[in-house]
């Protein structure tokens, strides 16, 4: 964990404590599961879009992978099609499936990320509608063996919570310590210099976005656990939470930079924002208020850390 | 429509270091062209489709649904040219709704507010909105798509704390009538001839001025465009501030005619706006684009979401947009690879676009391969 990492770590032990003492509610077994298994399936989400965004991409399609998901995983073990483990199965190749085709159209078809998943967050909305056509999924229909784990824990920590810290360190070894990883990075801060030491820049970024499909398919599948009641909206502007988490976790949005820890954290810190308005009674129509604000904090705080680092540079260079 | 097309190419062109202005004004007009033949080609499938689809009600109705997108994308049109791009649009289209409806509705401190005070206070909101983007992308140097993808969620959080579940509706029937009435005697409404003459006005400044060729210059290389003595950073700025005022036009007319305030007014409609000037031709990179393509995409789109409204599908218009969307960035690529294809076969492999195509792609490729 690096430097910056850590002291975000601090701010949220810090504002933990903070509404801790500002209310008796918040501090207490239920209230921290109840709200980090849902930061669990917003990290989770985060790991993936934190892979795209360091390649200097980005995935707007996040929320519509995960409401297509949800629904389809939900639907096939309400028509009893499919048993649990197999529903789990097919709802990640979906997620698989439409991460690839995000990054065959950006990669093949050149069409910058932006673009290309504001394309596809409508189509694979469009593709849930279709799914659904009206009906919803309720939670008295699911088989229980599938929602059972949304209460079950482990020693107090919920199941989603262990999963996505197994999942974080599985990413934080591989970005680290493998070639893939590292391309990742040496797309993202300097494409040109990549490719000149061998690294295939198409393979890499499709590999991102697939691999951002696929967690997106996880917490699709865990979105419904947790929720239940899954309709053709499920996910909806969830996007803009996991972009937030992941920018306001330290990844440079300019690309080459950040950590999937940092993600973690980040969305972390925005659960417990989430959690702490309603008990400080703040309205939670502020809630996208300070999604945006911490947006755009984030970007500036690290177009003023790149400013400063480059001064530096500068100045060692004229010594 | 032929001379204004190749009208709208030549101005474009004119801004381009042009070697052949022939070559350089040929895909533009193809474009153009294919928009018309698809715009033709959807009217013949809605008039086949439904005998409801070539009535007076029906082109009131579409045209009424497509002018706050409208004239959205006109104003996009310029900045996605400049190399930027504006996620925030929708959301002020809700914020500049929810100021004028609160303002009126009485729900502030001020209590009653007359309405033309309360639109022109919300006009106001889009172009400080505009300007807060402006500034950030410009003096901050922060990168457009970020700033403005955090504007969309703070904007549109400032509406909810505006509004929180509150509705307002029953404005006075006189300004109603502008966002939904016809004119009188006529199938035409109100909010049409106001897109026109805003076209007009986008397509003189644009493509008959220097301001016009300033934007062009920007697009195509910043530095250059600096050193050739155009205020960059200012001009950037003054097309989100336009953005930022036709937002809030468009979250006023959108208000009226629905007769509603609620905070998700305007919700996806950035989508729509950002697929209008791409598929009117404008380069999703910058450097290229003409009102004339993005005026005739607003008439291709109306009539393509109509026919689906009318076939009771209306559920999956978004994903049709979106759809078009990648359509609009895709089709010159693959219309130009193709071309390069047929020609290498033709020319043994010695074709020079086939030659370009390959530099094009090698730094990708990388020297792994």
């Amino acid at each position: 964990m690096q430097s910056r990492e850590l002291s975000f770590a601090g701010i949220t032990i810090v504002l933990c404590l903070l509404v801790g003492y500002l209310t008796p509610n918040f501090l207490v077994l239920d209230n921290l599961q109840t709200t980090t298994a849902f930061v669990a399936i917003i990290t989770i989400a985060a790991l993936g879009e934190t892979l795209v965004i360091i390649t200097k991409n980005i995935d707007l399609s996040v929320e519509s992978m995960i409401g297509v998901v949800a629904y389809v995983v939900g639907n096939e073990l309400t028509q009893k099609h499919l048993s649990v483990p197999e529903a789990w199965m097919f709802g990640i190749a979906i997620g698989i499936g439409l991460g690839a085709v995000n990054g065959l159209v950006v990669t093949m078809l050149r069409v910058p990320s932006i673009v290309a998943t504001l394309g596809t967050l409508a189509i694979y909305r469009g593709i849930a509608f279709f799914v659904a056509n009206g009906r919803d999924v309720v939670l008295g229909d699911l088989p229980v063996d599938y929602t059972q784990p949304a209460y079950q824990d482990f020693y107090g920590v919920p199941i989603f919570v262990i999963l996505a810290l197994f999942l974080i360190a599985v990413m934080a070894v591989i970005m680290k310590y493998t070639v893939f990883g590292r391309e990742i990075y040496a797309v993202g801060s300097n494409a040109d210099a990549a490719a000149t030491i061998g690294v295939r820049a198409r393979v890499t970024v499709f590999s991102a976005f697939t691999l951002c499909g696929f967690f997106a398919g996880i917490a699709g599948i865990l979105w419904g656990i947790y929720f239940g009641g899954i309709d053709s909206n499920t996910g909806l502007n969830e996007s803009l939470v996991v972009i937030a988490a992941v920018v306001v976790g330290g990844v440079s949005i300019a690309g080459g930079s950040g950590t999937v820890i940092g993600a973690a954290l980040g969305a972390l810190f925005l659960g417990l924002v989430n959690n702490a308005l309603p008990i400080l009674n703040v309205d939670q129509s502020w809630l996208n208020v300070i999604y945006g604000a911490v947006i755009l904090v984030a970007v500036l705080a690290d177009a003023l850390i790149q400013r400063r680092s480059e001064r530096n540079k500068a100045r060692s260079r004229l010594r | 429509m032929t001379l204004d097309t190749k009208g709208g190419g030549q101005d474009h062109a004119g801004s381009a270091t042009t070697n052949s202005p022939i070559a350089a004004l040929a895909p533009l007009v193809r474009w153009e062209s294919l928009l018309l033949i698809i715009l033709v080609a959807t009217i013949l499938i809605g008039n086949w489709a439904s005998g409801d689809f070539l009535t007076g009600l029906n082109f009131s109705n579409s045209i009424n649904n497509a002018m706050e997108v409208a004239i959205m994308a006109l104003a996009m049109t310029p900045i996605i040219i400049t190399g930027d791009i504006d996620l925030s649009v929708q959301s002020m289209v809700g914020l500049s709704g929810a100021v004028m409806g609160v303002l009126w509705g009485g729900l502030t401190p001020l209590g009653y507010v007359p309405l033309p005070l309360a639109i022109a206070v919300a006009l106001l909101v889009g172009v400080i909105g505009g300007l807060f983007n402006g500034v950030l992308v410009t003096r901050w140097g922060l990168p457009a798509l970020v700033v403005t993808l955090g504007t969309l969620a703070l904007y549109h959080g400032l509406a909810q704390v505006l509004l929180g579940t509150n509705v307002v509706t029953n404005f006075p029937a006189g300004y109603t009538d502008f966002a939904f009435k016809n004119i009188p005697g006529t199938f035409v409404p109100w909010t049409f001839p106001t897109f026109l003459i805003l076209a007009v006005i986008f397509y003189a400044v644009l493509h008959r001025t220097w301001l016009g060729r300033q934007i062009f210059a920007i697009g195509k290389n910043k530095s250059a465009a600096r050193y050739s003595g155009v205020r960059v950073g200012s001009m950037r700025t003054a097309l989100f501030v336009v953005a930022g005022l036709i937002a809030a036009i468009a979250g006023v007319i959108l208000a009226l005619r629905f007769d509603s305030v609620r905070s998700s007014n305007g919700a996806n409609m950035t989508l729509t706006v950002v697929t209008l000037a791409v598929l009117g031709g404008v380069d999703i990179n910058g450097g290229k684009g003409t009102i004339m393509g993005v005026v005739l995409a607003v008439l291709t789109l109306a009539a393509v979401q109509s026919v689906l409204r009318l076939v009771g599908v209306s559920a999956y218009i978004e994903a049709a947009v979106g759809f078009l969307l990648i359509f609009s960035v895709t089709a010159p690529l693959v219309a130009r690879r193709s071309r390069d294809l047929v020609n290498r076969v033709r020319l043994g492999g010695q074709s020079p676009s086939a030659g370009q195509a390959a530099r094009n792609v090698a730094p990708s490729r990388g020297g792994g391969v």
